[in-house]
């Protein structure tokens, strides 16, 4: 059900040429290269490859950068960056709220995030609703507001997912449900309400005068029945996500599982279903009723049989600094390093029908990577530069970023200019 | 059981030779005693839950028919200086917090031993990463908010854990004190600070009219018993202290009432290391990852390495969560730290050695000597490397934890 490429459109791109010459090439798609080149041209990437069989164009920019390692931008399919809230206490499903009209640019979590290194974020709402919203898929470069982050569908809009969950997050006082039973009768409920204005809309053809009153939330909703906007959809217990697995089945959207607290009680179902997978790596179980048998082994177990992986930083939940500790701590439980990497990158880029466009080091993707200066899992390793689009978003030579990376006094206030010509590179924030 | 077994008696056996449960013995590719360099191939002996042995493996002998255990590296039990583990349960309902209560902003009164359940899955947990001491208690949130108590993490009941009933009483300044619209007192810093010294010089009172004895004694007092121990000394005051300010005002508070202060916190301590080092004052640095919001929006990764550096002794810990994860992990905590600037060594000795040292137990935990409880932490390769795995813990030559975590 996956690898639809949705033809996707990225945000605006660096200009110039670069090759980074001599570094470790990861590029997931592929096998490691060592003492390899990379070049970008005009925000995309141009070539990739062994020193011997790359020429460094004369026109870039060289970087020397041996003993260094290069991996793809990462790709976090689950966070809170940018404080973004859609759905408010009003009614637990709320499919018409957009991350697109809530997130702020210039919070300090997207400087975090380009000092761990990702360059592709989805957005998303909170988990204490049956349906938060409309998630947002943003290229993780400074601009001055939301239009320069967000990729775009081939129309032109902005691309997002919707945000469900179950469980005990969404279990609360009326509106609210107060049991699981309920919450999947009040999805069921509206999903039937979408298929039936779909059929309305339908039968109305192209006479106006037939269509129904227009509603936000249905159209948003049959977005995603047609498949076109995949459901994001929290859900921890080994049968909150048979019941995921379940709607899915009488409904037909196209869903991603995230968190799985317990994807090793049901590796066989979900491998079954086809459906790709977002785990959190937490520290330790419990917290809520629903994450008492958190287990990170449920990462190899996926693996094994062959389910799409990615792994999410859930932003402030785990640190968007740390994110490369995240697919670390899923190698700790038994995932293989090679399959913790594309977690980060290549199979998050899959889950957001945006492969096509970033996710791996390969000539026409976006020019979208990380300068480590070790391995990717080491605790020894830092992130030296983010490169989005062609753009350095994150170096830490400069002073400006090494406080977002180490934090520090002023640390958490929001950056208060993205360009400025009156102050130097780096001082800009 | 054992742990009580009379000197004489445990003497009797080791010279019978006759194995003991908690004899064993550690060989490890590379054994960090941390009071001493690290040895390449060394060994530890203990027998009757002491450790009589350390050294390399060709001049330390393992006596015939003891278990050994074997790993890359070896480290002491951690001693996690800060943690709520115990109080605040894994599941995170009502029924299983018992780190706070708010009824009142002062409550010296209450003890950690009453409320500390040593069956809680989340001592496990922690001692499946090498923690074997845990200093924990009631948590931060009030002005004072109870005792705490030092245990070992093993044990059914709190008396088999429990190695200090009394380690230290938790008092907390700064907005989580008074968050905002609670309507209750205190509701700023300058009333929280009024309150405590208002409390602390009844406290003086009560003591010199207690010492003093006769008929115009006052009755007992729970509250101002304990914060009379404070003031005597017997008791450390842990100030959980984040910003600057109020940083500036537990010192400031312990300058006027001369009481054993621990810091705790500090995210803000890079900038008052002058202060706190005249002071002589030791910090228990906030978690390496603790989250940067609220009055913690300023910390860095590298303050433990600032402190450290600074000359201030310095703890690492787990410290206090409210939500996902319930509990901190302080081997990955000291990780960070380690890769922020504190370096392996001093990581290691801050969740140690230095740790008992700021403690107060590092006559009996922390390093790998002769005569210290053999606690233990064995691992698969570089502790801190996040792929490593926690293979075993000991704790007083018993294993607690076998696996690969």
């Amino acid at each position: 059900m996956f690898d639809r490429p949705a033809g996707a459109l990225s945000p605006p791109y660096g200009a110039g040429a670069h090759a980074f010459v001599g570094a470790r090439l990861l590029p997931v798609s592929g096998p490691p290269i060592d003492d390899g080149v990379l070049v970008v041209r005009d925000g995309r990437i141009e070539a990739v490859g062994p020193r011997a069989s790359v020429a460094v164009p004369a026109d870039a920019e060289r970087h020397d950068v041996a003993g260094l390692t290069i991996i793809p931008g990462l790709v976090d399919t689950h966070s809170h960056v940018g404080g973004g809230w859609g759905a408010d206490e009003s009614a637990p499903i709320q499919p018409e709220t957009r991350q697109l009209d809530a997130i702020d640019v210039r919070d300090a979590g997207f400087q975090r995030a380009q000092a761990g290194g990702l360059t592709t974020i989805n957005i998303m709402s909170g988990s204490g609703h049956l349906m938060s919203g409309q998630t947002l898929y943003v290229k993780n470069r400074d601009g001055n507001g939301i239009d320069d982050l967000c990729y775009r569908w081939p129309d032109g809009t902005p691309m997002g997912g919707m945000k469900m969950a179950n469980g005990t997050n969404s279990q609360r006082d009326p509106p609210f449900p107060g049991t699981r039973g309920k919450s999947a009768a009040l999805v069921r409920e509206r999903l039937v309400a979408a298929q039936e204005y779909g059929r309305k809309l339908a039968a109305a053809g192209d006479d106006a005068s037939k269509r129904p009153d227009r509603d936000l939330g249905l159209e948003a909703l049959l977005e995603v029945l047609d498949g076109k906007r995949i459901v994001q959809h929290h859900t921890h217990r080994h049968d909150d996500v048979l019941t995921v697995l379940r709607l899915r089945d009488e409904f037909g959207f196209r869903v991603v599982l995230h968190h799985v607290s317990e994807a090793a009680r049901v590796a066989d179902e979900i491998a079954a279903a086809g459906v790709g997978v977002s785990l959190i790596l937490i520290d330790a179980p419990g917290g809520k009723l629903e994450a008492a048998d958190y287990d990170a082994r449920g990462a190899a177990e996926l693996e094994a049989r062959g389910v799409p992986l990615a792994i999410h930083t859930d932003d402030w939940i785990t640190d968007s600094r740390l994110f490369l500790r995240d697919g670390a701590l899923a190698v700790r439980a038994g995932l293989s390093e090679s399959g913790a990497l594309a977690a980060l990158t290549l199979h998050g880029a899959r889950l957001l029908d945006l492969a096509d466009r970033v996710g791996s080091l390969e000539p026409g993707k976006d020019a979208d990577f990380v300068l480590l200066s070790g391995p990717p899992f080491s605790v020894w390793t830092q992130v030296l530069q983010t490169w989005a689009g062609g753009e350095l978003v994150f170096d830490r030579s400069r002073e400006a970023d090494r406080l977002w990376a180490e934090g520090g006094w002023g640390a958490g206030r929001s950056r208060t200019a993205a360009i400025c010509c009156m102050l130097g590179p780096g001082e800009d924030r | 059981m054992s742990r009580s077994m009379p000197a004489l008696i445990v003497a009797v056996l080791l010279l019978a030779g006759l194995a003991h449960p908690q004899d064993l013995a550690v060989r490890a590719g590379l054994l960090h005693t941390v009071s001493g360099a690290p040895i390449t191939d060394g060994v530890v002996v203990v027998r009757g839950g002491k450790i009589v042995a350390v050294g390399p493996a060709a001049t330390t002998p393992i006596p015939e028919g003891l278990r050994v255990l074997t790993a890359a590296v070896a480290t002491p039990g951690l001693v996690d200086a800060h943690s709520v583990v115990g109080l605040a349960g894994h599941l995170n309902q009502p029924s299983d917090q018992d780190q706070l209560d708010t009824s009142a902003p002062i409550q010296p009164e209450l003890r950690a031993i009453d409320a500390y359940n040593a069956r809680e899955r989340l001592i496990a947990w922690v001692a499946s990463f090498g923690v074997t001491t845990l200093h924990t208690g009631h948590g931060p949130g009030a002005l004072i908010s109870g005792e705490t108590l030092i245990a070992k993490t093993r044990g059914d009941t709190v008396d088999e854990a429990v190695i200090v009933p009394r380690a230290a009483l938790a008092c907390t300044l700064g907005p989580s004190t008074h968050p905002e619209g609670s309507g209750k007192s205190p509701g700023t810093t300058g009333k929280e600070l009024a309150l405590l010294r208002e409390k602390f010089i009844a406290a003086q009172a009560y003591r010199s009219k207690r010492a003093a004895g006769g008929d115009e004694a006052p009755e007992r007092n729970l509250a101002l018993e304990t914060l009379a121990d404070v003031l005597a000394g017997e008791l450390p005051l842990m100030i959980t202290a984040q910003r600057h300010l109020d940083i500036t005002n537990a010192l400031r508070l312990r300058e006027e009432f001369g009481f054993r202060l621990m810091l705790d916190g500090a995210a803000e301590g890079y900038l008052l290391t002058d202060e706190i080092l005249a002071a002589g004052v030791p910090v228990i640095v906030h978690p390496a990852m603790e989250r940067a919001e609220g009055e913690r929006e300023n910390l860095t990764f590298e303050n433990a390495a600032r402190l450290h550096a600074a000359g201030i002794p310095i703890a690492l810990q787990s410290g206090y969560e409210a939500y996902v994860p319930k509990t901190r992990v302080l081997l990955y905590e000291a990780a960070v730290a380690a890769a922020h600037g504190l370096g392996a060594e001093a990581a290691l000795a801050a969740c140690t050695l230095g740790a008992a040292r700021v403690l107060g137990i590092e006559a009996r935990v922390g390093s790998l000597e002769p005569g210290k409880d053999g606690d233990l932490a064995l691992y698969d390769g570089d502790p801190f490397e996040y792929t490593t795995h926690c293979i075993a813990t000991v704790i007083e030559g018993e294993v607690v934890f076998e696996g690969s975590r």
